[in-house]
């Protein structure tokens, strides 16, 4: 099976044993592309996992952490070759990931991120309001995380509409000419998830809004509302409660995979797609953890080929919840996240890693 | 209109670039002008001026002028 063959069956449809092999199988080959295209990857390898070449399953697969991104330049293109830039968004004081991109890999990641939205949303446009301002695209050649997350989803929406002006405060009359338009049909929304939650669920509306008709879908991580205490089911409770909005998809994804997303089921759980997958691991050793084990998230995904970020070790704790046996149908592994991993459970990785 | 001016127009439109540019290998973010942003300004440029509507696998999938009058061709517009 080859990459496009992955990403055009229906997702979240290979059992977990038929995706094993094709992963690997895909994953070898992506792992000497690398070694052979990049310096830096090859140094990591032989650095930490000493070389191997015969690996008999995903489980042994290096992995490299996604602080790697900070500190080196990784890549495995010519700078000719290179076609867009993706950074993250970095806390203060932190160095900024630089995700090399040639437009083979942008191109599979677009197909990919479609496919797995498609299958939530449908394959018609609807109209889409985003929770957010046009302001984030101001920086073209450079775009923020958030940019290039907003314009992954675009093609699902038409009349994009945007909440936010360009001082980023909510503004009332847009979304209630928005609502007003296209009443009584399907709406789409997105936003990343504080977004959603600061300038949606929190905004001081004059007016009650009924989104019943919605499908919202949010990303980009909970450190900011675990802060305020707001986890998951609070956030899908409290969104009900005030806009009667049931149809709520978060996905977990990072700007090192971009296009590599896992995609909420409705009962809450991360679900991964035919061509990505997870691993839990043991903080301390790195041993595979089995179901209902806590620990580090490894994502691995067929698509990263300008770069090597096809097996990355998250800084996120989650829990494997179960494999195949998903109430509603959907296949291969999936999980949920716990939160941020501490800095001393990093310490030992970033060590063995950026020395 | 004859269609072909009316696809090349609808390009000039959205994008903002001279029709001159606007030939059959004119690519997806072979020029800034046409980026994942203006993308999105073009297909409902598009959908306007043709009175069609695109689906989102076509979205992704009109990467060029070329594709765009394939893309329409399937939806029922003559060239």
């Amino acid at each position: 099976m080859i990459i496009d063959d992955l990403i055009s069956l229906p997702q979240f449809s290979l059992h977990q044993n038929e995706k094993d092999k094709t992963m690997l199988e895909l994953m070898k080959t992506l792992h000497d592309h690398h070694v052979t295209n990049s310096v830096a990857y090859k140094e990591i390898c032989k650095r930490v996992f000493k070389n191997e070449v015969n690996f008999n399953s995903i489980e042994d697969l290096p992995f490299i952490p996604v602080s790697a991104f900070k500190n080196h330049q990784l890549l495995s293109v010519e700078d000719g070759d290179i076609f867009k830039v993706l950074t993250s968004s970095g806390t203060t004081g932190q160095s900024v990931s630089k995700i090399y991109l040639d437009k083979d890999t942008a191109r599979l990641q677009s197909v990919a991120l479609s496919k797995i939205i498609a299958h939530v949303v449908g394959p018609h446009r609807l109209p889409m309001l985003v929770i957010d301002s046009k302001a984030v695209y101001a920086n073209k050649s450079s775009f923020s995380a958030r940019g290039a997350g907003i314009l992954g989803i675009a093609p699902f929406g038409k009349d994009h509409t945007y909440v936010l002006n360009e001082n980023f405060e909510p503004d009332e009359a847009v979304l209630k000419n928005f609502l007003e338009k296209y009443n009584g049909q399907r709406i789409f929304i997105f936003g990343f998830t504080f977004m959603v939650w600061q300038f949606l669920q929190k905004a001081n509306f004059d007016k009650k809004y009924d989104l019943s008709n919605a499908i919202l879908m949010h990303s980009g991580g909970w450190k900011k509302l675990v802060e305020i205490a707001v986890d998951n089911q609070t956030f899908r409770q409290q969104l009900k409660e005030k806009f009667n909005l049931k149809n709520i998809y978060n996905y977990y994804g990072m700007v090192e995979q971009v296009g590599s997303v896992f995609m909420e089921n409705e009962k809450g759980y991360l679900h991964a797609p035919n061509f990505a997958d997870v691993i839990i691991r043991n903080p301390i050793d790195f041993s595979v953890q089995p179901i209902g084990e806590p620990g580090l998230i490894q994502v691995l995904s067929v698509l990263p080929k300008s770069y090597p970020g096809h097996s990355l070790l998250t800084e996120d704790i989650g829990v494997l919840e179960g494999i195949d046996d998903s109430p509603e149908g959907w296949k291969g592994k999936y999980f949920r996240i716990l939160g941020r991993a501490k800095k001393a459970e990093l310490r030992g990785c970033s060590d063995t890693f950026n020395k | 209109m004859e269609n072909n001016q009316k696809l090349v127009h609808a390009f000039h439109e959205a994008l903002g670039i001279d029709s001159n540019l606007i030939k059959d290998n004119l690519t997806y973010q072979s020029i800034p002008e046409w980026d994942s942003i203006s993308h999105m300004i073009l297909i409902s440029q598009l959908e306007e001026d043709f009175n069609v509507s695109i689906e989102t696998d076509d979205v992704i999938d009109l990467s060029s002028f070329k594709k765009a009058r394939e893309i329409l061709i399937k939806l029922g517009i003559n060239f």
